[in-house]
């Protein structure tokens, strides 16, 4: 940052943001609901998230061909008279899953809140799961699975995950194929009965909406769906085992994937202030350490990045680059490096202020739009926190110093702690690898 | 909304909005991947590389840094007309985010060192994108060369990488000093902004930069196809075929009245769960896994002018030959023609057009970025707030007429074999 001092423009005063109006219920049948109002534009963004963790096997496929079923029409409506019914109020659901919960998106015009609610509620009571268009969207999975499969970070996603969590559900990326295949349109309605259940569930309306009216709005459509058992409380992620590197053959490949693995602490971890600002530095932002090193000084690769992941039995820190395949062993040396030096050294008190400013404004940023906030509310539903634990943690960030820094780095970012995972050419990298590590 | 120019002849576009303590600033260069010249194909993308290299008062790694670190975002993105670089920030970041694009657009540091590694980033980039990635490039990348016959319209502008590994530091300076004149790029400024404030801002930082010859376009107009063209492409890793296709439509920037029907149709045809080419080609015919109808080589209808491209792409299985997937999207698209839109199709689209405007409306930065494309295409940033009231007042014979024209016989049509697909042997490298 030299050569600028005397011409960069100081920054003027900053404009406090201000926390929006909410309202918060838990309705008799156990579905809480979050409204908040952000009038920007006269939309209203929804996100509903339905628990739906499992521990028996073939829960992956189970999750994932409901979310693309659950939309193909209702006692009411077919696929086509649902699907526009919601686009009428400019709306179109979007339906994910993954190891801990089904996802329920879209954006709908305020005036048709209430019509659009009504709809999610008869989706949510009634969804047919016709059998011929279920064995379409089976077809279907099945094919996306296998397109899914050729891609390189799909391969390093599911090795890494399977070293990480073993035999943990969460070691389950992909839906397996044959999990699939043994699945069906009554099976579909058996798990939607016992799993697509208001206990539990969170609903986040963001937008141009009065909160107390939307709740009663809420409760009207939805008070009517039938509470079930429990969620599924999986056991906590074991922390990763160290040991040998791991290589998947990807014959021919240009570039190798490196993919990196540990444990971190969860938001409600007084220490994750602090972890953020060492994921950050080391590589979680352009302005970077592992950004500088390997891309902008070395030249190996166009997109290094580190990350952490909250999931609900336990969250994690990544660090991915694809590197070109001559270069693999350089760019896992300098990767080991760098982490050597978050864990074992004190960052500067400079690099401490623009990471901290980084994580605010980012904060802020992405919270500045309905869809954004809609975003990062329904990610906070899961543990159950919301506004609060967004003001609470942008005060953390605040005093946070180099040694809280240096604390979490010694803890997450040792590389001894960490899981290696490497998808290249094994012929063209196996031997450079083994002079650094050995290999599993 | 405001616009004047600089004596240098900068374009400059102010749009204040106080509702959220965030401003987004925008650099539109009139110049993208049809501008570069033979022989120096993806020169116009390893140029936005070098922007943010380092200038005049600005170290390497700084720029983005002192954003960053002002709790911002930065990018910048290249595309066939334009390159452009733009930050989101806390408003009172504002004048930071001026006398950073303001110091580039002076002088950025091309340096042989930083060329060299930026080249290295943009292989890299290409890789990860394209060659190491299964339907890397399609069909942006496959598409033009069949539906176009002259060099700006075709050819590759990732770029060849022959000639990314030649480029000099002569090339870049010459690049820098014909096409980042002042009078060739538009800067936009919106959101939390006081406008007479934010008038000096860019008076203090931006007038000083000489003026410098603003350079012609390159010539980009060519016929329409008069009969159908088809080619393949292997993809050695991909595991199932894809196609592509693409048309000509209308000029936008020239006649927008004939162009805007054709941004609805693709509307009607693909967007969404009940659209025309989802429901007969994915749900009841089962012969495609996905299908995306767009226009613009990016899925941005008002990104470039003439030509623009109306492409669909469809992935079906193996299971099932190109030409069966062909034969029901003509039928489809016939019957459309003739028996028009049914009853409600075209409320409920417009509902959902409307819809994500609102949508896209809601950020800053998408208003900023869009203010400046307009601003730089169609010389006329207020097309953002026209383009909800145009769209929602096409009709629908127009929509059915635009269809009309989507016929075989000046179609481009690219076959994606997937080399991964028959046998369980390595991907092989070399496409």
């Amino acid at each position: 940052m030299t050569g600028v001092s005397g011409l960069l423009p100081p920054l003027g005063p900053s404009r406090a943001a201000r926390r929006p109006s909410s309202a918060e219920r838990t309705l008799s049948n156990g579905l809480t609901v979050l409204a908040v109002r952000r009038p920007a534009v006269p939309l209203v963004e929804l996100r509903l998230r339905i628990p739906f963790a499992g521990n028996r096997p073939g829960h992956r496929a189970r999750a994932s061909l409901l979310a693309n079923s659950l939309l193909l029409g209702t006692a009411r409506r077919s696929e086509l008279e649902l699907v526009q019914a919601l686009q009428e109020v400019g709306t179109e659901l979007a339906v994910g899953s993954d190891n801990d919960r089904v996802l329920i998106s879209g954006s709908v015009l305020r005036a048709g809140l209430n019509t659009g609610l009504d709809l999610l509620a008869e989706v949510l009571t009634s969804a047919a799961y016709p059998a011929r268009l279920v064995a379409g969207e089976r077809k279907r999975l099945r094919d996306q699975l296998r397109i899914a499969r050729s891609q390189p970070d799909v391969v390093a996603r599911v090795a890494r995950a399977r070293r990480v969590y073993g035999k943990h559900p969460y070691a389950e990326v992909l839906a397996a194929d044959g999990d699939v295949a043994g699945l069906d349109a009554t099976a579909l309605r058996r798990v939607h009965r016992q799993r697509i259940q208001p206990t539990g569930a969170r609903l986040v309306l963001v937008g141009d909406l009065s909160p107390a009216r939307t709740l009663d709005a809420v409760e009207a459509a939805l008070g009517g769906w039938a509470p079930g058992a429990a969620p599924v409380t999986l056991r906590p992620a074991p922390t990763p085992v160290p040991g040998p590197l791991l290589l998947v053959d990807r014959p021919g490949a240009v570039q190798s994937c490196l993919r990196l693995a540990g444990s971190a602490p969860m938001r409600t971890d007084p220490g994750y202030p602090a972890m953020q600002l060492a994921n950050l530095v080391f590589g979680g932002y352009f302005s970077s350490r592992y950004v500088e090193n390997i891309r902008e000084a070395k030249g190996y690769t166009y997109t290094p990045r580190s990350s952490i992941e909250h999931r609900m039995a336990g969250s994690a820190f990544a660090v991915d680059a694809d590197v070109s395949t001559a270069v693999t062993a350089p760019a896992l040396l300098e990767t080991q490096y760098e982490l050597g030096r978050m864990a074992t050294l004190p960052i500067t008190e400079a690099e401490l202020d623009s990471a901290r400013q980084y994580a605010l404004g980012n904060l802020a940023l992405s919270t500045s739009t309905q869809a954004g906030l809609a975003a990062t509310l329904a990610g906070l539903a899961g543990p159950g926190l919301g506004l609060d634990w967004i003001a609470d943690y942008r005060r953390a960030l605040l005093s946070v110093g180099v040694d809280d820094v240096l604390e979490q780095a010694s803890r997450f970012l040792a590389p001894s702690r960490l899981v290696t995972v490497v998808v290249g050419d094994a012929a063209a990298i196996r031997e450079q690898l083994g002079t650094l590590a050995e290999i599993a | 909304m405001a616009r004047h120019s600089l004596a240098n002849g900068l374009r400059v576009v102010l749009a204040p909005d106080r509702s959220s303590a965030v401003v987004g600033v925008a650099v539109y260069y009139d110049v993208g991947m049809r501008s570069e010249p033979e022989g120096r194909t993806g020169f116009a993308h390893l140029f936005e590389h070098m922007m943010f290299q380092g200038s005049e008062h600005v170290e390497k790694m700084a720029h983005m840094r002192h954003v960053q670190s002002s709790g911002g975002t930065v990018n910048g993105s290249t595309r066939m007309d334009y390159t452009n670089y733009f930050e989101l920030l806390p408003s009172n970041a504002l004048e930071r985010a001026l006398f950073l694009e303001a110091d580039r657009m002076r002088s950025p540091r091309i340096t042989a060192e930083n060329l060299t590694n930026q080249i290295s980033v943009v292989k890299e980039e290409i890789r990860v994108n394209v060659l190491n990635q299964p339907y890397g490039g399609f069909p942006w990348l496959s598409l033009p060369p069949v539906l176009f016959d002259t060099f700006p319209n075709a050819h590759n502008g990732y770029g060849d990488f022959v000639d990314l590994d030649s480029a000099t530091v002569d090339d870049a300076t010459a690049f820098f000093n014909t096409y980042y004149a002042p009078s060739n790029a538009v800067l936009v400024v919106c959101g939390d902004i006081d406008p007479e404030l934010t008038t000096d801002l860019i008076e203090r930082h931006f007038a000083d930069i000489a003026a410098r010859p603003t350079p012609s376009r390159p010539c980009t107009a060519e016929p329409d196809l008069t009969a159908p063209r088809r080619s393949r492409v292997t993809d050695a890793l991909a595991p199932a075929p894809a196609l592509a296709l693409g048309w000509r439509v209308p000029d936008p920037v020239a006649d927008l009245e004939a162009y805007l029907p054709y941004v609805v149709a693709a509307e009607v045809l693909s967007e969404g769960d009940a659209s025309r080419l989802e429901q007969r080609l994915v749900r009841r015919d089962q012969l495609a896994l996905s299908q995306s109808a767009y226009l613009g080589l990016f899925g941005d209808p008002f990104d470039s002018r003439d030509p623009v491209t109306l492409s669909m792409t469809l992935h079906h299985p193996a299971t099932v030959i190109a030409d069966a997937v062909l034969d029901a999207l003509d039928d489809e698209l016939r019957r459309f023609a003739a028996d028009g839109l049914v009853d409600g199709e075209l409320r409920r689209v417009n509902a959902r057009i409307a819809s994500q405007l609102l949508r896209e409306a809601d950020s800053v930065l998408g208003r900023t970025l869009q203010f400046a494309a307009y601003e730089l295409i169609y010389g006329r940033a207020e097309l953002l707030t026209e383009l909800p009231g145009r769209l929602a007042a096409v009709t629908g014979e127009q929509v059915v007429a635009a269809v009309a024209t989507l016929t075989p016989d000046h179609r481009a049509v690219v076959e994606l074999v997937p080399g991964a697909a028959r046998t369980h042997s390595a991907p092989r490298r070399g496409r």
